[in-house]
């Protein structure tokens, strides 16, 4: 008689995440990430893509970081925007980018973006949304423009215009309402910036600056802080403490090592 | 709908509309500042909902919270005062308000108003006054005080801006003594600093700050633009 | 022979369960939209009447005059407003009867119904509603517009969009609106709000681009009868599939 083998179970493991779901049924609370409760945008112009971005990471209700990047860099003719756990973001694009790079060296041609698009979507759709991945890809390739969505469980949309994050309806409407076919490229990135800082200025998730980045054929410009519409006041008064300010308790010395005076140096041969 | 499943959560009275409030207090007055965002969830409802209200020459209540209830609980003080003051003829002082909203919030004990109280002005020696609350009702006077949404920001700010915590070499000012130090121009700076920087990093704080300043001239209201994002 | 079997609500059928209907709305309506401008006050609702996803009534009013010069606009549970413009027209009544010149202005009616729904929802039987209440005082012409829900949370501002449109509509009408309330012609004002309607029926799944729009001047309000909003969909004719 045959021996029975057990064949390991095919397809992908959740376990964890169950096991997650039942410490936290029993009280026990994951460490908090941090979001980018995120406006972020792209679209198609004349010319190719523009993507859009603000700038603010939260922690719940504290901003974490005033001036982060989400506009992330997948190919050199390839940009994504990302929304949603900062660490998910920037690790999924920083792989996919990874595998791009190795791709072009393999093939010796440049990246295309429906390839960054097919490896993203593929890989979110395996961890069955517990990547919060929401993402804008846009890009110029050798087929031309294109602009994608890709939302956190693996779907993807192909659309002229597209928002995303926790201020993609003002985003969106700004959109609706300004959106045209054939853009020229000034007239793509001003819709851009205003459809950003109505995320920035509507969406408390939202806020500081605009990052926006133009993709043209065998041409990127990246436009850190393109608007800076939240620039700090002045402050009232200089709040530095004098030396001594702080308590010093306590204070102790110790020596780490022991210097021995020892014999002189060998100096022989 | 036929189906006995509720399809949406169960109906909850409360909602926090956010929002951050401060005072200080000084030998002969009072500041009482809150800024003017009101947002639900994401949203920002309006950029210019004050949370702090003038109740007489003297006395100035600010809320956080649930906007609703904070409401209810400034117009049912406002109502006590007025009938007070037909029953007594005279205006009831800072501490005796004091007392009343204590008793107020206390009576709703087991559906508490969601409202985080700071009651500002002067006593009746004239001398800065503070009263800290709670939803339901706990009491205590104190020299410097947060609540809302950034209170968690503010407030260490103001133990050592006011209290002079954790300086060396600086009077230090108990938690339990009535008044700071510091003098008015002091306060107002330190407010608006601390506004400037709780909108910084707290997404429920910005659009506008309002003073209150409370002296024995009466209640001087001024109104400074903070960051809308 | 067959005995007639009463369905009891679910309440009196068994104590222990919670009572629910006060868990959610019904037939709803979707946004309201107000704006200030130069004139006075513009308020806009479409004409849908939804039953969960079902697009179920589409030639509803949901902005109701209150005597010459107040308007108010509905969203939420359509049944709950039906109740409260009964309830609207008995203070009315009222008022009236008393016959003591005093004028019930928008201020009122905006305080009148703030009360009424804090006070269901402390009751725990909210009156599922947001309102949009706007007017202009019949002798000093100041503007109001204000909002209500069903938390009895208020404010005013010179923009306000309930609903889906708090999203939507919000940010399109600051930014048309703000700093311009007082410059701000009738004819801007039509286009701000058709624009940011059309947006909402774009985007905003239980909407229509049928709508109703009112305005209240000093000279007093108009109601427009309802008419449809021109859009535009030739864009999607280039949209082919969703990815490779």
């Amino acid at each position: 008689m045959a021996a029975r083998i057990d064949l390991p179970a095919g397809g992908f493991s959740f376990d964890l995440a169950k096991r997650n779901a039942a410490l936290e049924a029993q009280g026990a609370t994951a460490p908090k990430a941090t979001k980018t409760g995120t406006t972020i945008v792209g679209l198609v112009f004349k010319d190719g893509i523009v993507l859009g971005a603000d700038t603010r990471a939260t922690e719940g209700p504290i901003v974490a970081d005033k001036n982060c990047e989400k506009i992330h860099y997948i190919a050199p003719n390839i940009y994504c925007c990302g929304a949603g756990t900062a660490a998910d973001t920037e690790f999924t694009t920083h792989m996919i980018s990874s595998k791009m790079d190795l791709h072009r060296l393999t093939t010796g041609r440049d990246s295309r973006v429906v390839t960054a698009m097919t490896l993203l979507k593929q890989y979110l759709f395996r961890y069955q949304g517990h990547i919060s991945a929401a993402l804008v890809l846009g890009g110029f390739d050798v087929t031309g423009p294109h602009l994608y969505t890709i939302y956190p469980h693996g779907s993807t949309d192909k659309l002229p215009y597209v928002t995303m994050g926790s201020g993609s309806l003002a985003a969106m409407s700004v959109f609706e309402a300004g959106w045209s076919r054939d853009m020229e490229r000034q007239a793509a990135i001003d819709l851009v910036k205003d459809a950003i800082e109505a995320g920035i200025f509507n969406d408390l998730g939202s806020g500081s600056n605009v990052d926006v980045c133009v993709i043209e054929k065998n041409h990127v410009d990246y436009l850190r802080n393109y608007a800076r519409p939240n620039e700090r006041a002045q402050k009232e008064q200089q709040y530095r403490f004098a030396p001594g300010t702080t308590a010093v308790l306590k204070a102790s010395v110790r020596n780490l090592v022991d210097v021995v005076e020892g014999d002189a140096m060998d100096i022989t041969s | 709908m036929a189906t006995s499943s509720a399809k949406e959560a169960s109906f909850s009275p409360y909602e926090d509309n956010g929002g951050t409030n401060l005072a200080i207090a000084g030998q002969d007055y009072c500041v009482i500042a809150s800024d003017t965002r009101q947002s639900r969830g994401y949203n920002i409802n309006t950029r210019f909902a004050p949370k702090t209200f003038k109740l007489s020459d003297k006395t100035v209540l600010s809320t956080a919270g649930c906007q609703p209830d904070g409401n209810m609980v400034v117009t049912r003080i406002k109502q006590h005062m007025e009938s007070y003051k037909h029953a007594h003829n005279k205006e009831m002082s800072t501490p005796a308000v004091g007392q009343l909203l204590s008793t107020m919030l206390y009576m709703k004990r087991f559906f508490p108003y969601y409202s985080f109280n700071i009651l500002g002005g002067l006593d009746k020696e004239g001398k800065g006054c503070i009263y800290s609350y709670d939803a339901i009702g706990s009491a205590e006077r104190v020299p410097c005080l947060a609540s809302g949404s950034a209170a968690a920001l503010v407030q260490p700010f103001l133990d050592n801006q006011v209290r002079n915590c954790n300086q060396v070499g600086k009077p230090r000012i108990m938690a339990a003594s009535p008044v700071s130090h510091l003098s008015l121009d002091q306060a107002i700076k330190i407010t608006k600093d601390a506004f400037t920087s709780a909108t910084e990093r707290d997404i429920y704080t910005g659009d506008n700050l309002q003073i209150f300043i409370v002296t024995r001239d009466g209640v001087e209201e001024q109104v400074h633009p903070l960051k809308r994002d | 022979m067959a005995s007639i079997k009463l369905k009891l609500p679910q309440a009196a059928q068994n104590a222990q369960e919670p009572i629910t209907h006060s868990d959610g709305p019904i037939v709803t309506g979707t946004s309201v939209l107000g704006i200030k401008y130069k004139d006075g006050i513009m308020v806009a609702a479409d004409c849908l009447a939804s039953y969960g996803s079902l697009a179920r009534f589409r030639d509803v009013n949901r902005l109701q005059a209150f005597g010459e010069r107040t308007i108010i606009g509905a969203s939420g549970d359509i049944g709950d407003f039906q109740y409260v413009q009964d309830e609207l027209e008995k203070l009315m009544i009222k008022d009236f009867c008393l016959a003591d010149g005093h004028e019930l202005a928008t201020p009122h009616v905006y305080s009148y119904l703030h009360r009424l729904l804090y006070s269901r929802r402390s009751e725990m039987k909210p009156l599922w509603n947001s309102y949009v209440v706007g007017g202009v005082h019949s002798s000093s012409s100041q503007r109001f517009l204000g909002y209500v829900d069903l938390l009895g949370t208020t404010y005013q501002s010179s923009t306000i969009a309930t609903g889906f449109g708090a999203h939507l509509a919000q940010p399109l009408l600051r930014k048309a609106v703000e700093g311009r309330e007082d410059t701000l012609t009738e004819e801007e004002a039509v286009k701000i709000l058709d624009d940011c309607m059309r947006v909402l029926f774009y985007r905003d799944a239980r909407s229509l681009n049928r709508i109703r729009r009112a305005k209240v001047t000093k000279d007093g309000m108009e109601v427009t009868d309802p008419y449809s909003l021109e859009t535009e969909w030739a864009f999607a004719e280039h949209i082919v599939g969703y990815g490779a």
